[in-house]
């Protein structure tokens, strides 16, 4: 007891100045937190505020803090010419992008985990430096082949772009997914009477389901946010995103806060279901 | 009915080679222990029987059939994996059932194999449950349970203790003995632990290096160790060796003592002794003691022979104090030799 007593009192005389050190560091961590809380939430709070509020509080001031939850400019957004169309094009072509990022990405993400193959590391670098080309310099050359190959304004063809952006994330996120699965579960199934495809099929897929579903999810949510190839790439079809950048620069700012929020809302609700599977993607325990 | 046959297998790893050329025939019902370090190739060899890995040459055949070709479901074993590997998103009954189903076995026959192995394994109260919900000890039992459910004609089983506390281990050696004579399967197991060898085997196949050092009998392996390396690795404490200096009429010299020993050209060998075949006396080894360890039963008494350490059990009843000049007198027909050059016995 004593020595323990000793021992306390030894060392809080040199330690006062770490105590005041660590309480600055504390202070700093707090506010760092804060102000990236207030970065990424007041856009959002601005955004869902005045999607909520009628067209003509909008417009006025002072601002109120709480929305009235007048739902008149969501509907004169939903009404206005074109955006139902928009939105249709906008969920095909996510669809779409959904379907071909897993059906590409999870045979990678498989063979990635379980085989061992020359090349393996250079091919995992690769599959992420196709995120270190900026699209603004394919753009150009690419709309061209578009048009040649008469890809141009079609959905497949801008499913065809966005799933060259979503595939890095679906390698990334069922690689680790297919990690996690123990292999004996997968040998084991094999000592048991199952071919590769049967014991794929009955052990690994039911196993690794919920975060192929997260990984689908997420390339939908890619697709959906994405403006610059969809802008550059359509004129009749646009989706949303770029039905919204080039209508939306003359409308009335109540229609641009509802376009935004009917933009932003449905993908914070998808990646806030999946988040857990994008923190394991870069090799964070899931569990 | 199911004798496995193991022809000049060997294994390589790119550069690596993690089994040379190993040759093993077990019989059928043979219980055979695999005994190595970590790293001998033991996993390797019952990998390649199961078929999960392909030999980079040699044949396996088990029940007169070659099956190095041939997928792990088609070569008649049955597995049991070192961290047990049940199906987290079936239940254990389901687990039990898989390879059943797999066969296509009709409902009743699935339902009865399944509840006659549970039973055995101890587990019937245990079938609607997950994995997720069942301790280390009893998702054992459920890998066991499933194994034994295929009813095959071989078991091949990687560390199936090694991931449970000491006491489950002792209690399930002893149930997994039972349960696998029952059975009339062959078994090969696959263990760094040499009590747990001792216990369950029938013949215990010491590997090292990648290669079969010796393949015998529990007790042939302890008394008569083909090789040094055997000696050194079974046995706790394990086998004493010191070098022995050839001597006149074709006996050698042993730290100050002569012994009649085999013929040899070679000037120098190695005079090898368990430690509990050691008697304290008037004549014999001269030794200094070291260290004294009272067991209850025995003392340990470490000894410097030669300027080498030497282990010997006495009666707890020997009185001996650290510093003590002892003369320990080995008894003579335990005594083996080894040729120091190629380490086998002479």
């Amino acid at each position: 007891m004593t020595g323990a007593d000793m021992s306390t009192v030894a060392a809080e005389a040199p330690g006062a100045a770490t105590v005041d050190a660590r309480k600055a560091g504390d202070w700093l961590l707090v506010a760092t937190v804060i102000l990236l809380c207030v970065w990424v939430l007041l856009p959002i709070y601005l955004l869902i505020v005045n999607a909520l509020s009628s067209p003509e509080e909008v417009t006025a001031f002072p601002k109120r803090f709480f929305p009235s939850f007048d739902v008149g400019s969501l509907s004169f957004f939903i009404n206005f010419a074109g955006v139902a169309k928009a939105l249709w094009n906008s969920v095909l072509v996510a669809t779409l992008t959904m379907i071909l990022s897993i059906g590409f990405g999870a045979p990678a993400g498989y063979a990635l985990s379980r085989f061992d193959f020359r090349g393996k590391g250079t091919f995992r670098f690769l599959v992420l430096m196709t995120r270190a080309f900026p699209l603004p310099l394919l753009a150009l050359p690419l709309a061209v082949m578009f048009i040649r190959t008469g890809l141009d304004d079609t959905a497949i063809g801008l499913a065809l772009v966005h799933t060259t952006l979503a595939l890095p994330f679906a390698v990334l996120i069922t690689f680790s997914l297919f990690s996690g699965i123990p292999v004996e579960l997968e040998e084991a199934a094999w000592t048991l009477g199952c071919t590769r495809l049967q014991a794929f099929r009955k052990v690994i897929l039911p196993l690794a389901l919920p975060g192929i579903a997260a990984s689908a999810v997420f390339a939908f949510t890619i697709s959906w946010n994405e403006v610059f190839a969809a802008a550059v790439l359509t004129i009749e079809n646009r989706t949303l995103t770029a039905f919204l950048l080039q209508s939306l620069g003359e409308s009335p700012l109540y229609l641009k806060f509802a376009g935004g929020a009917a933009l932003v809302v449905p993908a914070l609700i998808f990646i806030f279901a999946v988040r857990k599977y994008l923190f394991s993607m870069w090799g964070i325990a899931n569990r | 009915m199911a004798e496995i046959a193991i022809k000049g297998v060997a294994k390589r790893f790119g550069g690596f080679t993690a089994l040379h050329q190993v040759d093993l025939t077990i019989a059928d019902q043979e219980f055979m222990v695999l005994l190595g370090a970590s790293g001998c190739g033991k996993t390797t060899l019952l990998r390649i029987v199961a078929g999960l890995e392909t030999p980079s040459q040699g044949e396996v055949w088990i029940g007169g059939r070659r099956v190095d070709h041939l997928p792990p479901r088609d070569r008649g074993i049955a597995m049991v994996f070192q961290n047990y590997a049940v199906f987290p998103h079936l239940t254990v009954f389901e687990n039990i059932a898989f390879g059943l189903r797999m066969k296509k076995l009709p409902q009743q026959e699935v339902e009865r194999r399944v509840n006659s192995t549970a039973e055995l394994m101890h587990i019937e109260q245990l079938l609607k449950r997950y994995s997720g919900q069942l301790s280390g000890g009893q998702r054992q039992r459920v890998a066991v349970a499933r194994a034994l459910a295929m009813e095959p004609d071989v078991i091949l089983m990687d560390e199936p203790l090694s991931n449970l506390d000491a006491l489950l281990r002792l209690e399930m050696r002893a149930e997994l003995k039972g349960v696998l004579a029952a059975s009339k399967t062959t078994t090969i197991y696959v263990t760094h632990d040499q009590v747990e060898a001792m216990s369950l085997a029938d013949r215990i196949a010491v590997m090292h290096q990648g290669r079969i050092v010796q393949a015998a009998s529990p007790v042939e392996v302890y008394r008569n160790p083909a090789a040094r390396f055997v000696g050194s690795f079974i046995g706790n404490p394990p086998m004493n060796f010191i070098p022995a200096v050839k001597a006149a009429n074709g006996s050698w010299t042993v730290a100050g003592l002569t012994l009649p020993g085999p013929k040899s050209d070679k000037q120098k060998i190695e005079f090898a002794i368990r430690p509990e075949d050691i008697d304290a006396g008037d004549e014999g080894l001269e030794a200094t003691v070291r260290v004294i360890e009272p067991l209850g039963p025995h003392t340990l008494v470490t000894c410097d022979v030669e300027g080498g350490l030497f282990r010997a059990i006495l009666d707890s009843n020997t009185a001996v104090a650290v510093g003590d000049r002892l003369r320990l007198s080995p008894k003579p027909d335990r005594i083996r030799w080894f040729d120091p050059e190629t380490t086998n016995a002479l």
